[in-house]
């Protein structure tokens, strides 16, 4: 009886633990090799063969194809540079430069990763479609309402995320954070 | 201290079933990219990916800039032969397993040609090519698939709006037939 108690025990623990563990990494995308720079995180790893089992867990979990390595490298934000969360009501402005690429594009989806409706239709920006300064550097307004220069409309949902996906550049497994790779800054303001 | 060892021993168990669920996931996901492009990509052939909607997308997580073409492939009766030509801005091809993972992907200018072609086959079926095919390899593309099924994704971008139909019709001109 002591052992049939202590088992049941031992058995609960482990469901609780190991499924516990199960769930937490599937919604925290905790895949291996995150590069990490700014507010910004790109797994390459995950776009290859080498993709580690949290990795293809994510991905089968959510539906996607992810972005092969010698396709280009997507990375996602869901902070500002204050690590708070990217708030579709607030005023947030990415500013700055990207890594080389030939191309890359930036879009916006809600947790699930879905396009968010606005009445623009505007659903993120190319490479090619953005108005830029004289040295090569970008403003995007990302916001409610519409303002000047590149607005990209949050349709006012309370949580988003950023995906900047560059393709055909040299980021990759071997990229290390630093000054070869420096991504937009991502800063809130006029939160309600 | 009986209770702390079965505690233990409970946690150690619990990470091997946290081990074992994590990998049984893509083979239990009933909702993974390839489940939901069944129904509307036919084996061995192109189909054509409608564009993203905030309420209708065929996945999650598609790129709006991009005109995306399938092919669904099953190499178990032979190879498979896929081409593409370039479009005007960007085309890449991507290779995925039945599990969604991408082994291989090329993009035109890694092509160098106006055509992007491949020949796509399992690794017992490269085994067996005759030799003089060997030869002539040097200019063939030959991908190897670790899966006999998976997906080729072909995406053609659009810089522009405005550009979306010269991408789409790249895509129309997408080939992914049986080869003999």
């Amino acid at each position: 009886m002591r052992l049939l108690i202590g088992s049941l025990f031992a058995f609960a623990i482990a469901a609780v633990v190991g499924l516990g563990a199960t769930w937490l990494s599937l919604t925290n995308n905790v895949a291996f090799g995150a590069l990490t720079i700014g507010s910004w995180t790109a797994w390459p790893r995950t776009g290859t063969a080498d993709a580690d089992p949290y990795a293809r867990a994510a991905i089968a979990r959510t539906g996607q194809l992810p972005t092969g390595l010698g396709d280009g490298v997507a990375f996602l934000a869901r902070q500002d540079d204050d690590g708070r969360p990217l708030d579709g009501r607030c005023v947030v402005t990415l500013s700055g430069i990207t890594p080389a690429a030939r191309f890359w594009t930036l879009t916006l989806y809600d947790l699930e990763g879905r396009l968010v409706a606005n009445t623009l239709g505007r659903y993120g920006f190319t490479s090619q479609e953005l108005v830029r300064h004289t040295d090569g550097s970008f403003e995007i307004t990302v916001a409610p309402r519409a303002s000047d220069g590149n607005w990209l409309p949050t349709g006012g949902i309370e949580r988003y995320l950023l995906m900047l996906r560059l393709y055909d550049t040299p980021i990759g497994v071997a990229t290390r954070a630093g000054r070869e790779a420096p991504m937009p800054q991502i800063a809130a303001k006029e939160c309600p | 201290m009986r209770w702390l060892l079965l505690l233990l021993g409970g946690v150690l168990l619990g990470g091997i079933v946290h081990l074992a669920t994590v990998m049984m996931v893509p083979r239990t996901a009933t909702q993974d990219a390839y489940a939901r492009l069944t129904p509307i990509a036919p084996v061995n052939a192109v189909a054509q990916i409608p564009a993203p909607q905030p309420d209708k997308a065929v996945m999650t997580f598609m790129d709006p800039a991009f005109a995306l073409a399938v092919c669904r492939y099953d190499l178990s009766e032979g190879s498979l032969k896929f081409s593409v030509p370039v479009s005007q801005a960007y085309t890449s091809v991507t290779f995925y397993t039945r599990y969604n993972v991408a082994y291989y992907a090329i993009n035109d200018r890694a092509a160098g040609r106006r055509v992007i072609e491949l020949d796509l086959m399992t690794p017992e079926q490269r085994a067996q090519l005759p030799e003089e095919e060997d030869v002539t390899a040097a200019d063939r593309l030959i991908v190897e698939s670790p899966t006999t099924t998976g997906l080729i994704a072909v995406r053609a971008l659009a810089p522009e709006p405005g550009q979306m139909p010269m991408a789409r019709a790249a895509l129309q001109a997408a080939k992914c037939q049986r080869a003999n």
